[in-house]
This record gives C-alpha cells, sequence and structure tokens, in this order.
C-alpha cells in the first residue's frame, strides 16, 4: 500500500492505529492514515463506511457525545490529540469543519464570521471588519454579501449559506479545514463554485473532505482513502487510485460497479 | 387495484373527517359559549370606573375593580421576573448540559411533577412555610406560589425549544472552538428565542387566572395598595368572592373582573403565537 510518507510532504496529520467504538459498535478498524500539510485529502467509501467518523475524529467532535470513544493516536504536528489532556476548544479552533448542510447562526452576516474570531482574538473593529472581509473574500462570497453584512445569515441562499459557512471556519485562520459532504446539499453551480474554493483553500490551509462524490474527489483532491466498513482500504496519490487502483474493491467501487 | 379495498379507505376517511369536524365544531361551541356569555353580563361592568375606583364595601353603590387590577398586575409581573431566569436557566441546563445525568433525570423528574400538582397544594405550601410563618398574608407571599406554577412551565418550553434547535447548529458553534456556555448563549438560545418566548407568555397567560394559589398567600385587600408587604387584592380572588355575594354591583363587577381576565389571556395567547409563527418562518 502506497503511503504519502514515502514522499517528501510534511505530514500535518498523523493517525496511527486508529479504532472508533459507537457504544460497543466498532465504526473504525485500525486506521493509519497520514494526511499532508497544504494539500486535499479525499474520503471515499459507501454510506457507513466510517468516513465521516474519522473526520469527527480529526476535530474530536465526537467527544461531545457520551459513548462514543477513539483508541489509538491522532499526531496534530506531532502531538497527539486523543490525548485526555488535549484541550478540545483550542484544539477546534485550529481544526476547523464544515458540515453536510449549511448551519448559519441565527445572526447577522456579519456576527456569523466575527463570532468565531472573538473567541479568541480581540479585535478593534477596523481589524474585525478587515478580517471578516478577507474572511468573505477567501470564500467567494464578499462580493455577493458586502452590502447586506447586517441581514441574517439565514437570509442568504443554500449555496451562499455554505460558503458562509466555510468563511466562517477560514475567519479563525486554523491550520486544517474538514469538510463533511460540504455539497451534498447544493446545486451544480454552487458545487463548482464549492470545488474551485477547495483548491484555492490549500495554498494557505490543509484540507480535509468527505464525499459521495467520486468525480468531486478525482477533481478537488491530491490523495484518496478509499474506505468499506470501517477500514481503509486503500490510500494514495488520487491519480493513481482512479487510474490504476490497487485492490479489485476500489476498482469495483470508483467504476460504480458497487456501492 | 382493489376498488372495494380503495372504496372501504374512503369511507374510513369520511368517518373519520366527520368524527373530527365535529370534535372541531364542538370545542368551537363551548369556547364561544363562554364568551358569549362574559361578554353579555361583563361589558355593562366595563367602564371607566372599573379602572379608577377599588372595590366597593359590602352595601356601598359602584365602585371598580383597580386595586385588584394593581394587585393581579404587580404579582404576575414580580412572578414573570423571579420565573424567567431560574426558568430559562434550567432549561438550558438540562437541554445543554444536564443531557441524562442523574442530577437532569430528577429534574425533569421534579419538574414533571410540579407541573401536574394542584395549585391548591402550591398555594397551600406557601402558607404554611410563609405566610403562617411571619403572620400574615402578602403579595410576595402570591408571587412565590404563582412562580411554583409558573416557573416548571418555563423550564419545560425552555428545553423542549433548544432541544428542537438542529444539532448540526450546535455542533457548528463547538467546531469554531466554542466553549459550552458561549454556544448555549449565542447560538442555540437565539435560535430558540422565539419558542422560549411563547414559553413565557403561556406561563403568564396560566399563572394570569389563577385562584387557589392566592386565596392563602395575597388574600384580598379592600383597598387600594402598591405593597406587595401587605395582602394583595387580585382579580381571580375579586371575582371569587364577589360572584357569590347578594350585592348586583358586586356579581356586576366579577363580571366584568372576568372578562378582563379572559380578554387579557387571550391577548397573551395571540401574542404567543404570534411570536412562534416568526420562529416558523426562520
Amino acid at each position: 500500500m502506497p503511503n504519502s510518507s514515502s514522499l517528501p510532504l510534511k505530514n500535518a496529520i498523523e493517525i496511527r492505529n486508529l479504532n472508533f467504538f459507537y457504544g460497543t459498535f466498532k465504526g473504525l478498524k485500525n486506521v493509519n492514515l497520514d494526511i499532508a500539510e497544504n494539500k486535499v485529502t479525499a474520503f471515499i467509501g459507501p454510506s457507513g463506511c466510517g468516513k465521516s467518523t474519522l473526520l469527527r475524529t480529526l476535530n474530536r467532535m465526537y467527544s461531545l457525545y457520551p459513548g462514543q470513544r477513539a483508541e489509538g493516536q491522532i499526531n496534530f504536528y506531532g502531538q497527539n490529540i486523543l490525548d485526555a489532556k488535549q484541550d478540545l476548544n483550542l484544539l477546534r479552533a485550529r481544526v476547523g469543519m464544515v458540515f453536510q448542510k449549511p448551519t448559519p447562526f441565527p445572526m447577522s452576516i456579519y456576527d456569523n464570521i466575527a463570532f468565531g474570531i472573538r473567541l479568541y482574538e480581540n479585535l478593534n473593529r477596523a481589524d474585525m471588519d478587515e478580517r471578516v472581509e478577507w474572511a468573505l473574500s477567501k470564500a467567494a462570497i464578499w462580493n455577493e454579501v458586502k452590502d447586506k453584512l447586517g441581514q441574517s445569515g439565514l437570509s442568504l441562499s443554500g449555496g451562499q449559506q455554505q460558503r458562509l459557512c466555510i468563511a466562517r471556519s477560514v475567519a479563525v485562520k486554523p491550520s486544517v479545514i474538514l469538510l463533511d459532504e460540504p455539497t451534498s446539499a447544493l446545486d451544480p453551480i454552487s458545487t463548482a463554485k464549492v470545488e474551485e474554493l477547495v483548491s484555492e483553500l490549500k495554498k494557505d490551509y490543509t484540507v480535509a473532505i468527505v464525499t459521495h462524490n467520486m468525480q468531486q474527489a478525482a477533481r478537488v483532491s491530491d490523495f484518496t482513502a478509499y474506505m468499506y466498513l470501517g477500514e481503509l482500504m486503500e490510500f494514495g496519490h488520487t491519480e493513481q487510485i482512479f487510474m490504476k487502483p490497487a485492490r479489485q474493491e476500489t476498482e469495483d467501487y470508483i467504476t460504480g460497479r458497487f456501492g | 387495484m382493489n376498488s372495494t379495498i380503495y372504496a372501504r379507505r374512503k369511507r374510513v376517511n369520511q368517518i373519520g373527517l366527520t368524527l373530527s369536524m365535529m370534535a372541531m365544531a364542538l370545542g368551537l361551541f363551548v369556547l364561544l359559549w363562554i364568551l358569549f356569555v362574559l361578554f353579555k353580563n361583563g361589558i355593562s361592568a366595563i367602564d371607566w370606573a372599573m379602572f379608577t375606583e377599588s372595590t366597593p364595601a359590602p352595601g356601598s353603590e359602584g365602585g371598580g375593580l383597580a386595586n385588584a387590577i394593581v394587585g393581579s398586575f404587580m404579582m404576575v409581573l414580580v412572578t414573570a421576573l423571579v420565573s424567567t431566569p431560574i426558568g430559562i436557566f434550567a432549561g438550558v441546563y438540562l437541554a445543554e448540559y444536564g443531557d441524562e445525568s442523574k442530577t437532569a433525570e430528577l429534574t425533569r423528574f421534579v419538574t414533571d411533577i410540579m407541573l401536574s400538582a394542584p395549585s391548591i397544594v402550591l398555594g397551600l405550601f406557601v402558607y404554611a412555610i410563609l405566610v403562617a410563618q411571619v403572620k400574615h398574608f402578602s403579595g410576595w407571599a402570591g408571587s412565590l406560589a404563582l412562580a411554583l406554577i409558573a416557573i416548571p412551565v418555563v423550564v419545560r418550553t425552555t428545553e423542549n425549544m433548544l432541544r428542537l434547535v438542529p444539532g448540526s447548529l450546535r455542533e457548528a458553534a463547538f467546531a469554531l472552538g466554542a466553549p459550552r456556555w458561549k454556544v448555549a448563549t449565542f447560538v442555540t438560545l437565539r435560535a430558540a428565542k422565539a419558542g422560549v418566548m411563547t414559553g413565557l407568555l403561556l406561563a403568564l397567560a396560566r399563572i394570569s387566572g389563577e385562584t387557589a394559589p392566592l386565596l392563602f398567600t395575597a388574600l384580598n385587600n379592600q383597598f387600594f395598595s402598591w405593597d406587595m408587604n401587605a395582602p394583595m387584592a387580585n382579580l381571580p380572588v375579586v371575582i371569587f368572592q364577589f360572584a357569590m355575594s347578594p350585592y348586583d354591583n358586586w356579581v356586576r363587577l366579577a363580571w366584568g373582573g372576568a372578562l378582563l381576565i379572559t380578554l387579557t389571556v387571550l391577548v397573551l395567547n395571540i401574542l404567543a403565537r404570534v411570536f412562534f409563527r416568526e420562529k416558523v418562518k426562520v
């Protein structure tokens, strides 16, 4: 199995012997995976294969729910974030997440962005304005909202809401951004915009994306991980996974013969 | 396609529809009847004097309900000021912090019992622990008894409304690194604002007509008074006493008071609906 650690890349995250449990059900089985810095890593696989579960271990989102636990190691720039002493709020400020459905907060567009920034930084009005504009521009939505920053975030269209959510994640300047099926609730045009955005984001951020859309994985990612029944089946350069997968199961899934 | 099954299904649908229409008509009929009787008897009592003069002494002419209106208003206001923070804090705790912990389960259980407790029992309780100790009735005691009724309503509606907030919104806030209290106050409570307001208004509507808990606590006061430390006149108890009296002007005032309370409760309920509709639009 090819491994990115053999390449001259810096790893933002190194997952080692990761097992995950929903109560007694084992959702992830001994996963080993590296996520390279400033690259896009895609997780693909049929529903229930554990790709979202894996993503949700990377910012410890699962810790909100008693009964869910992870074993093993996830080294984020050398620090094991599964450690009981890990400060979850600080971790989540550094590892941002965007969800399947757009989740604008019930406040103005401006405050949607400023909310996260205010958590960890004390900016004066001018600096905050500047940062909000910067984040919205990064998410390619500034031109659409610059004249209505005071309006509710809920007044935007679905595609705009999702880009607002991406801007919100970007605004706190994390080092990793996790995208959990970010376009599955969007129309094709909004999807194209978000995909463009993902390619743009990797210049400054490490991106991990879960997707059901094979073409999307092929288009946006540098590395692809194929998962099945909680196991990492194959992992490598996206090109290699899609052009000449090492395993028959991967090929079957990618060509649509199953899943 | 089996046409007999289809015909049967259609018949069952007709019967079901007819039954539910009848139930609706019955409910509406009773409500309109109540309103009709109230208006017929009460509308003549509603005049300027009702709002400016206090309750008349036995046998004297005229009079109004000013002292009872002010007393009811004061006690409901104090109750609202006390039960809003307590109820909302407890509701937030149950929905955002407690989850399935033992303390939360116990709180929920106790709240449910309080919700269904007969209000006369709550009145007696306040009589025993407060009125009997300080040896006089007071507006404070009345408010305390009303708060015991209102708090559980606010707690449960707040919790239920917060639970309606999608988990994804909560997760999105946590995903930015927000601590739990900020997620609760700036995101979920704000998202549930309309529902929580509705709960508050319904709680106020509920207590503004309560009589039993005030009988042993605020009692009544023939004179106009803002003093919460003294026995306090209030609409429900005045209605209770006046309606069964032999004096015509007392009975007339009782009807007027009843109409006034009903209209107030009606307005509160309509306000609650308007608030809730705004929430649904979001």
